[in-house]
């Protein structure tokens, strides 16, 4: 008996004028499972998580939520659905600290008044229950490294509880070591249950924490991959169409497989 | 592994670190800026600290403080508005046309009056924050076209004089002359810190997170109450407590509550920090960028309006001359920064009090104009170089 996928795109179709941005993409995302959406550049990555987002609507194409088919008109549709999404370039304000950024536009109230204590309490649950170490939640953000700074970003697009996140290229302008702590975020929040599209040019964050891979190339479905036993060389073939057929492989359900 | 007290000590060192940079401990180059003008003019002239001398200065400062309160708002936003002086002359002149020639009553005046600033305010925002004109281009519109109006409403009056035992004269001439009302004002205001740090600290503590240890309160309680007490002293030496410091000192705090305190605050520091994140998280950033500008050309009214009652009239020179660049100038000099997002109405206060302690000494000392332009120019420099360089230190680390 299958559980349905938590979101899953059908046929969704966009133009931008004359220029095809998508074309009949299908997509599915499950609870626990981080799919890596893969692309060159142009292939409609960004202007698919615009669609899921709300930020954007498909020409055509069906968006079922929980095996439900579902309108998102607006990024509020997407949020209260369970939708989160966190943007390439981080939205923090530099200047506040992490429980500011953290409850920015929801602040939490005590007779009109900010409720300072409530809000750091809620902010150190999160932060701990991501195992997210930032070292004073009373810094202004400007002061933590990149790494901690797209954690902070992404706790925040936790608070409202999401089922479904999608993070566009969470890794892009990290270094080595920054990169890691967000994918071990990554593997944790899936870990917690959610279901993770990760945006991603890079093969090695992919094949590090994602189970399956799913391709556009100009703005078409080329391809789903099990990370897990598929090479790096198929996938990036896969990639620059290098490739004559689109590989289509769903593999082993994913969260079961080691490597 | 990094052990947990470590990361609490760097922590800590980075919040103080940040605090010095961003508002709360971000007086304390200012303070002591003061201090030092103080002593300065003091060896000088020791008539400089005299209660009379520091009374008349505590009056001074009101006009234009309270104008530089409501330019807080707007340099938050990281904006400016260079109409606050045209537009404190113009609400002046308005008040007393309406009061002196027309006959109004005093106190329908004084909110009509007002509730103008609010409106030159909110049209200064419309055109900035709805159709995009530089906030500049539109408030050095404003600059001019408002004290055109103002001069067309003094029409062939060139000064009007107001009513010497009126309500706005009293603003300024009013002092509590009884002891009990200075000494209380001072209690109070200590009594309301240390509760509101207790209960903070009993409500952290209830909820098992870091708190302020209680020998710290009470040390900064101390601190306070030692500063409130003394000024108060002072204060008494001469005619008590004037009523127009108090009304300044309100307002400094109740406008510091509500940008540091209420969702709305949180929403102008947070546009000043990083419009598009503020955008994202949801907040209508045209509303909060027109609200600062319509925050600011009220307080231009209302500080106008001490203005006016200093010296019990309004004229076609209200309004002009260096008010605009001293109340500028004064939240700067209190760390406000330029670049949006850092300083408290507190910056305004203090520095307005740095910019009148110089023209005071000056005065004393029989210093002309010229050399007093000069030393609160290399002020405002100062403290914009200094801010400049704290946000450069501060883009750099953010980036490493
Ligand atoms: N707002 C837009 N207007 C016109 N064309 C757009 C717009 N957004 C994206 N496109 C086009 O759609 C295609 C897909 O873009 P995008 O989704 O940003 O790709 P990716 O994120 O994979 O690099 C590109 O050809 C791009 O030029
Ligand atoms: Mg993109």
């Amino acid at each position: 008996m299958a559980v349905p996928p938590l979101l899953a795109l059908r046929g969704v179709t966009k133009h931008f004028g004359a220029v095809q941005a998508l074309a009949d993409v299908d997509l599915t995302i499950r609870a626990g499972e981080v799919v890596a959406l893969m692309g060159d550049n142009g292939a409609g990555k960004s202007t698919l998580v615009k669609v899921i987002a709300g930020v954007s609507l498909a020409d055509r194409g069906v968006i079922e939520w929980q095996g439900e088919p579902v309108h998102v008109r607006r990024p509020r549709d997407a949020t209260h659905l369970g939708i989160a999404t966190v943007y390439q370039d981080l939205a923090l304000c530099d200047n506040l600290d992490v429980v500011g950024n953290l409850f920015l536009g929801r602040e939490i109230r005590r007779i009109g008044v900010l409720d300072e204590v409530e809000m750091e309490r809620r902010t150190r649950d999160l932060l701990s229950t991501l195992a997210i170490r930032i070292p004073n939640v009373r810094v202004p953000v400007a002061a933590l490294s990149g790494g901690q700074r797209q954690t902070v970003a992404i706790a925040r697009s936790l608070l409202g509880d999401p089922k479904v996140v999608l993070l566009d290229e969470p890794t892009a302008s990290l270094g080595v070591q920054q990169t890691a702590q967000v994918l071990d975020l990554v593997e944790r929040m899936r870990d917690h249950g959610l279901g993770i599209l990760l945006i991603s040019h890079n093969m090695g964050d992919v094949k590090a924490v994602a189970d399956l891979a799913a391709v556009l190339r100009l703005g078409r479905n080329n391809g789903f991959f099990n990370v897990n036993t598929t090479s790096h060389e198929q996938i990036i073939a896969s990639i620059t169409g290098a490739t004559g057929d689109a590989v289509t492989r769903r593999g082993s359900p994913p969260g079961e497989a080691e490597w | 592994m990094v052990s947990g007290r470590r990361i609490d000590l760097k922590g800590h060192a980075e919040t103080v670190r940040h605090r010095m940079s961003s508002g709360e401990f971000g007086s304390f180059p200012v303070v002591l800026g003061l201090l030092l003008i103080w002593v300065i003019f003091q060896s000088l002239n020791s008539n400089f600290l005299s209660p009379r001398n520091l009374s008349n200065l505590s009056v001074d400062i009101v006009g234009t403080g309270l104008i530089a309160v409501g330019i807080v708002f707007v340099l938050l936003v990281g904006e400016i508005d260079l109409s606050v002086g045209s537009v404190s002359g113009f609400g002046a002149v308005m008040f007393a046309v309406l009061n002196v020639q027309n006959g109004m009553a005093e106190w329908l005046a004084v909110i009509v009056a007002v509730l103008c600033g609010t409106a030159i305010g909110l049209v200064h925002g419309f055109f900035y924050a709805r159709v995009g004109v530089p906030a500049f281009v539109v408030t050095l519109a404003g600059l001019l076209g408002w004290s055109g109006l103002m001069l067309y409403l003094l029409g062939t009056s060139g000064t009007v004089n107001l009513d010497d035992e009126g309500l706005v004269a009293t603003l300024t001439r009013h002092y509590f002359g009884s002891v009990a009302v200075a000494y209380g004002v001072a209690a109070l205001g200590t009594a309301v810190y240390f509760l509101a740090s207790y209960r903070d600290r009993r409500h952290r503590r209830a909820t098992g997170m870091p708190r302020r240890s209680l020998s710290e309160i009470a040390l900064r309680t101390c601190v306070v109450g030692v500063i409130v007490f003394a000024a108060a002293y002072v204060l008494n030496q001469f005619r008590g407590l004037p009523l127009a410091l108090l009304i300044f000192l309100v307002v400094v705090a109740g406008l510091d509550l509500l940008l540091r305190r209420t969702p709305y605050g949180r929403r102008v520091y947070a546009v000043g920090g990083g419009a598009e994140a503020a955008r994202r998280a949801g907040v209508n950033i045209v509303r909060v960028r027109i609200s600062v500008f319509a925050v600011s050309a009220s307080m231009a009214v209302v500080g106008g309006l001490f203005l006016a009652s200093r010296i019990t009239s309004a004229s076609q020179t209200s309004g002009t001359g260096l008010l605009l660049l001293n109340a500028i100038a004064a939240a700067v000099i209190g760390g406000v920064s330029l670049f949006g997002g850092h300083g408290t109405t507190w910056s305004a206060f203090l520095g307005i009090l740095v910019i009148q302690s110089i023209g005071s000494g000056m005065a004393l000392l029989g210093i002309q104009a010229a050399v007093q332009f000069m030393i609160t120019g290399g002020v405002l420099l100062a403290a914009v170089v200094v801010d400049s360089l704290v946000r450069q230190a501060q883009k750099a680390h953010g980036r490493a």
